[in-house]
């Protein structure tokens, strides 16, 4: 079986990439993509506890409740988040983060 | 409860006063009924007492608590002879005026209930200071005559040498209040009381100097209040005022107050204290203030003026009696004084209304024959003024000029000429009003007074000619012990009679019988000086006004412009500016860079909440 350590591990690392993505790209679309990725990664740690902390083979659901939870906002999040993109790409003809200064301007 | 009676004299003006301003602003005849009701009834309830109505001793009302129980303020009423014969002054004199105010202020457009509030708020401060049993006490009512003094002199608001002179008397007072108050507490520093009864008993122990200092700013405040040299400004600039106000206020008896105070601290902290320097001090100013403002008199063109300035040289007789430890000469004087002098007013105030506001006397002449009754009892006022025998002022000036020859001829001689001068102006107002022709239009036109102008002319004239003489005062002058002058032959008598003869004949070679139209002695520097009031007044504007106020102006002006507006206002305005433009750095408008400050932030707090710290 393999250790809750290595599972902790992975979550981590695909948190930080997801992270480090939404901090550097320039793409909205990726940054979206990386947002996913770190509710992904809360995710696995979520389900890794989950069979860590059950007894008897029998793991505790809860958390994979709330893993299930969280897979549903994340849809409900890409539904409007991809609308908002299409819209601003519609009004931009962009997807650029760097772009979005009308405010600033 | 019958023993609390006397605080009827302070409350039923006070109510009238504050009716007078919030119920009955619209009527003014229901106000000026409520006013003379309430003088009426002081004025009664003032010849029971004299009659012999006894009440007990007064509850006193404890104000405020000083110090624990070492000291408090109280309001009590001393109610001893002196101050109920000066109340019979006050109320007297009061009543009569209220009612000659009917008369005078008819037709006039100002607000009558604000006037006759006002009338009704000086008799409660005037009786304040009066009863009063400690120096509190009557602090409080002095402050309340200079205040209603104020409001009544700038009656006529609206016009600008009204509310010019109505301020120029709050503030020159304020100048000797605040010596009153130094030499207030500096009393209650050195007698642990402010209570007149207590002092007698304590002066005796106290150093000579200490004592000296406390008797000469309290004579501060006399010295303001009583309009004294260099204090007197005021009271000319006063003549603004209605005339009944000029003639109740600052004739008979607000400005009459000073000489009651230094008389009721004399009799309370005993004649030793006044001995000295202060005695000194206190005749001195009063004798300069009676030349110098009987000089003044003799060149006024201003009906009105020349009486404010013979008040003042009057009062200056009283202060010099009290410095030459003659109280009971002083306040004999202060006493046929009120009644004369009111007299005289209230005849001028009539003779200004028939002559259609005319207050010029060289505009008038001819009076004698329009208003005869209006004239004859000025010309009684005139006599009792500059002591023809047989008048009241004759017998107070004679006291004054005796105790001036007991205690220091100087003053006696200064007393004489002053007697001389006065003689003099009062001879040159009269043949120069009354005699001769009209020279103006409105004293072609006047005709006698109206009744209620009449009735208070003809009972102070009668008041003008009796009250020197024994039977009446005996038992009204305000002074307890007093010995109706007892008249004698002596230098004197021969003295006054000069002084008498020399003035009268001067006026009548001078003036003749009002043949002239413009005064032989103008046009001259010494006139001149005289007309400017020795240029006294102009003094004051340059010195004080121009000089100390430019000063003051000046720091004010600098606190104003660099504390306030540059430090306060424009540099608290450039402060947050600059710390807006720094946190502006903030928001640069880089979405990677919130994402970058959100996430740092995140890990810190994750950081922080790991390791507990």
């Amino acid at each position: 079986m393999i250790p809750l350590a290595h599972y902790l591990i992975f979550s981590g690392l695909l948190f930080s990439i997801g992270l480090a993505g939404v901090l550097v790209r320039k793409n909205i679309i990726v940054v979206f993509m990386c947002l996913e990725m770190m509710l992904t990664a809360a995710n696995v740690s979520l389900v890794a506890f989950s069979r860590a902390q059950g007894t008897a083979g029998i793991p505790v659901y809860d958390a994979q409740v709330l893993s299930l939870f969280v897979s549903g906002i994340a849809a409900a999040e890409v539904a409007i988040g991809l609308a908002l993109i299409v819209a601003m790409f519609r009004s931009r003809k962009s997807v650029e983060s760097t772009e979005l200064t009308s405010l600033k301007d | 409860m019958i023993q609390n009676l006397p605080w009827l004299f302070l409350l039923l003006p006070l109510l009238a006063a504050v009716i007078d301003w919030v119920v009955f602003r619209k009527c003014s005849k229901c106000a000026a009924a409520l006013s003379i009701l309430s003088v009426a009834a002081t004025f009664a309830l003032c010849v029971a007492y004299l009659c012999g109505l006894q009440t007990g001793t007064p509850g006193i009302y404890t104000w405020m608590p000083v110090a624990a129980a070492q000291l408090s303020l109280h309001m009590g009423l001393v109610l001893d002879p002196l101050a109920m014969r000066m109340m019979l002054v006050v109320t007297g004199i009061g009543l009569l005026v209220h009612i000659f105010s009917i008369g005078y202020m008819k037709g006039d457009p100002s607000n009558l209930s604000r006037y006759f509030a006002g009338l009704s708020i000086f008799m409660f401060s005037m009786t304040c200071i009066v009863l009063a049993d400690n120096l509190a006490m009557t602090f409080i009512g002095w402050e309340m005559v200079g205040f209603s003094s104020y409001l009544l002199i700038g009656h006529w608001f609206d016009k600008a040498s009204a509310a010019d002179a109505a301020k120029k008397a709050f503030i020159t007072n304020r100048v000797g209040d605040f010596g009153f108050l130094i030499g207030i507490l500096l009393t209650l520093g050195v007698f642990g009381s402010l209570n007149f009864a207590d002092m007698g008993a304590k002066a005796a122990g106290i150093a000579p100097a200490i004592l000296t200092a406390t008797v000469l700013f309290l004579f501060c405040g006399a010295v303001g209040k009583s309009a004294q040299f260099p204090l007197h400004v005021w009271l000319p600039d006063a003549m603004e005022g209605p005339t009944p106000v000029s003639a109740l206020i600052h004739a008979a008896t607000m400005v009459a107050a000073g000489v009651y105070m230094l008389v009721r601290l004399q009799v309370a902290m005993g004649e030793a204290a006044f001995t000295g320097t202060a005695c000194n001090v206190i005749a001195t100013v009063g004798a300069i203030t009676a030349v110098l403002a009987a000089l003044m008199a003799v060149q006024q063109d201003d009906i009105k003026r020349v009486l404010a300035y013979s008040t003042l040289s009057q009062l200056g007789y009283m202060v010099m009696a009290v410095g030459l430890l003659a109280g009971e000469a002083a306040m004999f004087h202060l006493y046929t004084h009120a009644w004369f002098k009111a007299l005289l007013f209230l005849g001028a105030g009539a003779i200004i209304i028939c002559c259609h506001h005319e207050q010029d006397i060289w505009k008038m002449g001819g009076l004698a024959k329009r208003m005869p009754l209006t004239v004859l009892c000025f010309l009684m006022g005139t006599c009792a003024l500059i002591a023809v025998p047989g008048f009241s002022g004759f017998f107070s000036k004679e006291a004054i000029l005796d105790a001036a020859l007991e205690q220091n001829p100087v003053f006696f001689w200064v007393g004489a000429g002053v007697a001389a001068l006065t003689t003099f102006y009062m001879a040159r107002l009269c043949l120069v009003a009354f005699c001769g022709s009209a020279r103006a239009h409105g004293a072609e036109h006047a005709k006698e007074a109206c009744p209620t102008m009449l009735l208070p002319l003809l009972v102070l004239a009668v008041m003008a000619i009796i009250s020197g003489y024994g039977f009446a005062a005996d038992s009204l002058v305000p002074f307890e012990g007093f010995h109706a002058h007892g008249f004698a032959l002596g230098l004197p008598f021969y003295a006054g009679m000069g002084a008498l003869a020399l003035g009268l004949l001067l006026a009548f070679a001078l003036y003749g019988c009002g043949k002239r139209s413009k005064d032989p002695l103008s046009g001259n520097a010494v006139s001149d000086a005289l007309r400017n009031r020795f240029y006294i007044d102009a003094l004051y504007d340059k010195v004080i006004i121009g000089g100390l106020q430019e000063i003051v102006a000046h720091i004010i002006e600098f606190i104003d412009a660099a504390v306030i507006r540059g430090l306060l206002m424009q540099g608290s305005a450039w402060l947050t500016a600059r710390i807006g433009l720094l946190l502006s750095y903030i928001q640069g408008g880089s979405l990677r860079a919130y994402a970058f400050v959100c996430g740092f932030g995140l890990l810190i707090l994750i950081f922080l909440l790991a390791f507990n710290l």
